[in-house]
């Protein structure tokens, strides 16, 4: 299997020159202005649910902190994206739940290659944490302060992280060679 | 391990250096032999082979962890009730395995105990065992293929990991689903709930002594798998919901069925709860054991009934219902205490509740389409292709690249038996995901044991464990 891993990322593929969004109008959200307000690279866009926000990896603690204190006080999902030829090219998305006001908070946090960790969220929400294991595991973006960050779906001695775009898919050798050959 | 004398040194003829192929292997003969005949007897020093045999690494459960850790393995990161005896003797502490091979982890969950007594101090769930990266592989397969792969991951509840991927996919697609497609969607998850409720309070029953409760649940899910076995021609892993609709409609004589199943249920119903409801066993191994508070819940993410009989009023088919579900009437059943008594309640009242649906959908099934006519999405029926130029490369197209779904990523949530099944799926326009991540319930919920099993007594792990009703398949995915 270790035969078919492609190459890491080369700097020399063409990529998609990501065009940050012209900051919009506040949401209209009594939580979500003030956390806008106070950090100007945060983008907000309505959602089927509730509301998308694309924050700076400086200001993720800040937002997600306010953000529960602000009534998103559930935490549901978290989980990475390998967008192989964007730069950033990972994005790491944050599913927070306000249960009184029915309404869903999207965090959505650019992370570079090069620099692949982010400030771990254990400390405001202890449910992050069996998730940003996960998605070191998978993607192999650390978080700095986790207390127990070790992969947990792979075994320890796993190379690699195969969430990533360049971890090919793989084969098991087949017991059966003969029916291997025809195909 | 060379220094330790060899019984079988003296057969093994050495390696001749005249054949440069055969490479030289680590592991000798003599090491082999020692894996499989040897035993460590307890209180000698640990041989290698003994530490490497089991050893999960970072992952297990450290002594030396730092105090963070030590409060999740704790369970008092939210809410602080953890009691400490001063008066227990240190060499009372041990360190404990149950799992991954033992029957009442349901799959092969591994819990690592640091035990007082019979005190539990620490957990930590060890997971992973039946990872298989579906997740990697349903990046590989076509939107088309994509539910067959889903309807695996928790394999308990089928249909609900279908409907949520084709929620998820439809969204993308902007296309509307036929009355009748989405009746027959909630037709099926709501039997669903109730076949795996049924599994439930079998489980649970025989977790904690009573027999007979898993003969009567193993019983009753048996009308359920055999109508879905009629209906969909596979009693698990159904692939039935799909983007666009349904696989199939509904065969002849399904309102007869559904009718006889629905028949059978209340009596089977109170059957249990004449088991169960005044057994001083089944309650005495129930109230007050693996409680969790509300708060502990929301920050931690536990959902479904677990979270409902902490007494928070959050049911995803109330609050952001999803495939025409707003149009039955149904109530959504609260506990109060938080503990495994009223996670049994909780689920028994939504047995009945979801009974209720099936009745209304029963009473108004819609006529018309079981799936979108859109021929971007669906095949053309069997007798257009002969006569059809164009419904001959639809299906052609259909069925080698599959339809393309617009770039764009989208989060949609179902409510599973087990609580909030969410899919955030992220396209490039081509014909399979881009990525899909599956939020199981049961991956936020084990997380969530330390909260409720430490201070307990090690005869309350099976009972809490059971009780949050974990499928391994959908947590390590």
């Amino acid at each position: 299997m270790t035969d078919e891993k492609a190459p890491v990322e080369s700097n020399d593929e063409p990529m998609e020159e990501v065009v940050p969004e012209p900051a919009v109008a506040l949401p209209g959200d009594g939580v979500l202005d003030p956390i806008v307000t106070a950090h100007p690279a945060t983008v907000a866009v309505p959602t089927r649910h509730g509301h998308l926000l694309s924050v700076d990896r400086e200001d993720l603690v800040d937002v997600v902190t306010a953000a529960r204190d602000g009534g998103y006080r559930m935490f549901i999902d978290y989980c990475g994206v390998d967008h192989l030829r964007r730069r950033p090219r990972f994005e790491v998305v944050l599913n927070l739940l306000d249960i009184d006001r029915k309404q869903r908070l999207e965090v959505h946090v650019a992370v570079r290659a090069d620099e692949p960790s982010l400030p771990s969220l254990t400390g405001i929400f202890p449910g992050a944490n069996f998730y940003e294991r996960e998605i070191f595991d998978l993607f192999g973006i650390s978080f700095v302060g986790h207390p127990d960050l070790a992969r947990i779906l792979l075994p320890d001695d796993w190379e690699g992280h195969p969430l990533r775009k360049d971890y090919a898919v793989g084969s098991v050798p087949v017991q059966f060679k003969e029916a291997h050959k025809a195909r | 391990m060379s220094d330790t004398p060899s019984l079988t040194t003296g057969d093994r003829e050495t390696p001749s250096a005249e054949s440069p192929l055969e490479t030289p292997t680590p592991v000798t003969d003599s090491d082999e032999r020692r894996r499989l005949h040897d035993v460590w007897v307890a209180g000698t020093e640990e041989p290698d082979w003994v530490k490497d045999a089991t050893d999960e690494g970072a992952q297990e459960l450290l002594s030396e962890a730092d105090e963070t850790s030590l409060a999740t393995q704790r369970g008092t990161l939210v809410d602080d009730d953890y009691l400490v005896e001063d008066d227990v003797d240190e060499e009372e502490r041990q360190i404990i395995n149950m799992g991954p091979q033992h029957p009442s982890t349901h799959g092969v969950l591994r819990l690592q105990l640091e035990l007082e007594g019979e005190t539990i101090r620490r957990v930590k769930p060890i997971i992973g065992y039946l990872h298989t990266g579906m997740e990697k592989t349903a990046e590989t397969l076509t939107y088309m293929q994509g539910s067959t792969n889903v309807t695996r991951m928790d394999y308990l509840s089928p249909f609900f990991n279908e409907l949520c991927f084709s929620l998820a996919v439809e969204d993308l697609l902007g296309i509307d689903i036929p009355p009748r497609a989405q009746a027959i969607r909630i037709l099926m998850t709501e039997l669903n709930r109730v076949s795996s409720h049924l599994l439930w309070v079998a489980t649970q029953g025989m977790d904690i002594g009573a027999l007979s409760m898993m003969i009567y649940g193993w019983r009753e899910r048996e009308l359920f798998l055999e109508f879905f076995e009629s209906a969909t021609g596979l009693r698990m892993n159904h692939n039935y919901i799909r983007p666009g609709g349904v696989a199939a409609d509904l065969h002849d004589g399904w309102e007869d069925e559904v009718e006889a199943i629905l028949e059978a249920m209340p009596g089977a119903l109170a059957e249990y709860e004449e088991l169960l409801n005044e057994n001083p066993i089944f309650l005495d191994r129930t109230m007050g054991v693996g409680v969790i508070t509300p708060d502990e819940a929301l920050a931690y993410g536990v959902t479904g009934p677990a979270l409902r009989a902490a007494g928070v009023d959050w049911d995803l088919r109330k609050a952001m219902p999803y495939s025409g579900i707003e149009n039955y009437e149904f109530d959504v059943p609260l506990g109060k205490h938080g503990d495994v008594h009223d996670r049994y309640l909780v689920r028994f009242g939504e047995v009945r509740q979801s009974l209720g649906i099936v009745r209304q959908v029963l009473e108004t099934m819609p006529e018309g389409d079981f799936r979108t006519e859109d021929r971007k999405v669906t095949p053309p029926p069997r007798k257009r292709i002969d006569e059809s130029m164009e419904a001959l490369i639809h299906h052609f197209k259909l069925f080698t690249e599959g339809f393309k779904v617009p770039p764009g990523s989208v989060y949609q949530a179902v409510e599973s038996p087990r609580g909030e099944l969410g899919m955030y799926l992220v396209s490039d326009g081509s014909a399979s995901p881009w990525r899909l991540h599956v939020r199981g319930p049961s991956f936020a919920n084990v997380q969530a044991l330390p909260v409720m099993m430490t201070d307990s007594l090690v005869a309350d792990i099976v009972s809490t464990l059971a009780s949050v009703d974990p499928v391994l398949g959908d947590v390590d995915r």
